[in-house]
């Protein structure tokens, strides 16, 4: 079963690989990942999507949450939350099928992005069932080329950000009688 | 003014104001800057013979003493070699912190020579990891790697330095605090769920105390003990917890699990309440899930939230620091206990008869032999020897199980031993580095013949500095714990388990300049470890032992816990 993880992650280098080694690690294949960087720019947020054994579910997030650059990790599968993909399609249409094509595009609400003789770039934004219908229906009018970006998800509820304050450090030298007769 | 400092001499600042003594370490290209810098630095380093061994001598450093063990080593190999210690670390939750050299940044990814994607290896193997890219960040990452490791769950954390950070100057100011804002510490336990907890204690007919590492990690040993005291109930100290209750107190049960006591093993079966205190349920302890406990409700008291519902569901969690949650929770069940206390007394009379008859019935006793040395025999000898106060670092394997079966331990920090990872050639390092810490106190090595031959260099360490470990070869000429499963399980078609040609242990310990003793009479076991001990330096013990001995009482992998086999084969099962 297709599990929704959302996290909030510190942008630091090897993040992205603690992250998915929690999944690696169990042999958990990803089905799509997304990072990009939030309103702070010190932080990212990642969608991840991926096939995890539904009595495990609760425990990736808890490894998860585990990881030092991790602020947040929130399973999303079962909450109010709202999930979106992008699909960018090259379709080739001969002069015949381009109406068509293009009455296709309209339905589904993708818009044209690219024009030429040999067909269109077209762009489409939607929940994963109607990409998938609608990379079905074009298919049927000739060689297609699709990239998908991954799904993006955002939750409906506020969550409270629980973060670690700074920790005053203690100089231990001080208290070391060793160094301080030295 | 701040000073201008080179990075390896900021790096050595921060360890002195970690409060490091000493470091176990190999050094190598990358890394001589920085052991150019202690050529006059009052830092103590130790040359260890082999990586590996650093890992592991400065995990028995930290689990002799509860401090964070300090290893070094060099770029590539030595990095590479280090990945067991640090797995070893992280399974049995040992604050140590690893620095490792790297290639200078330009040459990174380039194959340059003893190059290794270090901090990429060492990802699973840590806590946490650090790759230093600029003199910069180098005080804020290492006060943060020694944080990391000694709080929370302990663990290690390896520190990635390339050779031009540690060539690099810049002006040093001492960092003033830790920020790790996704970092969560969780202490005190929740104060609803603790009051909760003592009710359910005090209504318990069968209450029983599961207690493991965390006792020792969080220095909860007098807590438990009082706990266990004013509830009267009786306990098992897991293999990472021995010594957390002594084991002479007359509520202790001994150890669980697949080579545990009948008594701990029953006691957990037949319980109705389970206190788990920094245990993490393994399946060495639980034996198969579904029978473990079966008719126990399960507090469970950990400071890793994960560890909670892992593998038993915990019907009153408490996630917290043990010391400061047993100590709440003590106060919580005296604040009961005037109406409390006595309400199940009838039950917990008839539950201590119950637990008392398992031990009278199958209690844990020695083989003891006047013709051949019983590898139990020796175990009883050196507890004679110990009186429960010496430090023991067993290896891995049949020894391991009897020692901690017959060696007591009367207080924390004594018993040291690889348990989750299970990893050969850990006990002679890890002597090593529980004698630095502990210089004035007896330290055993207690191995077996196979992690002996694994861990040989380090004799050259002990002679070096005439660290006064007594190692004990307990050498049944086998890998004995592999033979007895072969034996067991697979129609004794015994493959790749006969150690023959082992160093006459007199010529080795001499070619190392100190004594060694073959020991192959009962008679002489008591004398040779007498002398071993009156020895003011090394001394390199080979015991004989009976060959074919088995580790008893066993629970076959994937069994219930309460299906032993207790003697050569002959399962018993007590119906439910």
């Amino acid at each position: 079963m297709l599990q929704t993880i959302s996290l909030l992650v510190e942008n630091k280098p090897g993040a992205l690989m603690r992250i998915t080694g929690v999944l690696s690690a169990r042999g958990y294949n990803i089905d799509s990942l997304t990072v990009a960087r939030t309103l702070d720019p010190a932080l990212s947020r990642m969608t991840i999507v991926v096939d995890v054994d539904p009595q495990l579910r609760q425990q990736v997030i808890k490894q998860m949450n585990k990881l030092v650059n991790v602020l947040q990790a929130i399973d999303l599968t079962e909450q109010p939350a709202v999930a979106r993909e992008m699909l960018l399609m090259r379709v080739r249409a001969p002069m015949e099928s381009r109406t068509a094509i293009l009455k296709e595009a309209e339905i589904f609400g993708a818009r044209v992005v690219d024009s030429s003789i040999d067909g269109f770039a077209l762009e489409l934004t939607g929940d994963p069932e109607k990409l998938e219908e609608f990379i079905d229906i074009m298919r049927a009018y000739g060689d297609i080329d699709v990239t998908r970006s991954g799904m993006v998800a955002v939750s409906l509820e506020p969550r409270k950000l629980r973060l670690s304050p700074p920790v005053p450090k203690a100089d231990p030298v001080l208290e070391d009688p060793i160094r301080k007769g030295a | 003014m701040p000073n201008l400092m080179s990075g390896s001499q900021m790096l050595l600042e921060c360890l002195m104001r970690e409060g490091v003594e000493c470091v176990f370490g190999y050094p190598g290209g990358v890394m001589l800057p920085l052991y150019d810098e202690m050529y006059e630095h009052p830092l103590r380093h130790v040359l260890v013979r082999h990586e590996e061994n650093a890992a592991f001598a400065a995990s028995g450093y930290a689990m002799a003493t509860g401090k964070v063990g300090v290893c070094m080593a060099t770029s590539g190999p030595g990095a590479t070699n280090l990945v067991t210690g640090l797995v070893n670390a992280l399974m049995d939750s040992i604050p140590i912190v690893a620095i490792t050299g790297q290639v200078p940044t330009k040459l990174i990814g380039s194959d340059a020579f003893q190059e290794a994607d270090t901090f990429g290896i060492s990802r699973a193997c840590t806590k946490h990891n650090y790759l230093i890219k600029s003199i910069a960040d180098l005080p804020r990452i290492v006060h943060e790697a020694f944080y990391l490791a000694s709080t929370g769950r302990r663990g290690p954390v390896l520190i990635d330095v390339p050779k031009d950070v540690l060539q690099s100057q810049a002006h040093y100011s001492p960092v003033s605090a830790i920020h790790l804002p996704g970092y969560k510490v969780y202490t005190a336990g929740h104060a609803g769920q603790i009051r909760r907890a003592a009710q359910m204690i005090w209504d318990a007919e069968r209450p029983f105390v599961y207690a493991g590492g965390g006792i020792i990690a969080s220095g909860a040993h007098e807590e438990l003990k009082r706990l266990v005291e004013l509830v009267d109930t009786p306990a098992v100290c897991t293999l990472m917890g021995l010594g957390g209750l002594p084991s002479s107190h007359r509520n202790f049960i001994s150890m669980p699990g697949m080579h545990g006591s009948y008594a701990a093993n029953m006691g957990m079966t037949k319980s109705d309440l389970l206190i788990a205190l920094g245990v993490r349920f393994d399946d060495r302890v639980t034996g198969r899930l579904a029978a473990f406990a079966p008719h126990a409700k399960v507090i469970h008291v950990d400071i890793d939230p994960s560890e909670i519902s892992k593998n038993r569901t915990a019907d009153l969690p408490i996630v917290g620091d043990a010391k400061r949650v047993l100590q709440r929770l003590i106060k919580a069940l005296e604040d009961l206990a005037p109406e409390a206390a006595g309400r199940k007394a009838e039950a917990r009379r008839a539950w201590w008869q119950q637990i008392r008859a398992w031990q009278t019935e199958h209690p844990l006793a020695p083989e003891i032999s006047s013709t051949e040395i019983k590898p139990q025999h020796v175990m009883v000898e050196i507890d004679r020897l110990s009186g429960g106060e010496a430090i023991v670092c067993a290896d891995v394997g049949q020894h391991q199980m009897w020692a901690a079966q017959f060696i007591r331990f009367n207080r924390p920090r004594l018993w040291i031993n690889s348990g989750g990872l299970g990893s050969m050639g850990f006990g002679l390092p890890a002597a090593i580095g529980a004698q630095f810490a502990c210089p004035d106190k007896l330290v055993f090595a207690v191995i077996g013949d196979g992690g002996f031959q694994m861990s040989i260099p380090e004799l050259a360490t002990i002679a070096s500095h005439g660290l006064p470990v007594k190692i004990v070869v307990v050498n049944n000429g086998y890998l004995g714990m592999v033979r007895q499963w072969q034996h067991l399980f697979y129609n004794n078609r015994l493959c790749a388990v006969t150690l023959d040609c082992f160093p006459r242990a007199e010529s080795l310990a001499a070619a190392y300049g100190f004594p060694g003793r073959t020991v192959d009479s009962p008679a002489d076991l008591r004398p040779a470890l007498e002398q071993a001990v009156s020895e003011p330096g090394p001394f390199l013990l080979d015991i004989k032992v009976s060959p074919e001995e088995n580790v008893y009482p066993m629970v076959p992998a994937g069994g219930a816990i309460h299906e032993m086999i207790l003697r050569p084969p002959q399962p018993v099962s007590v119906p439910k």
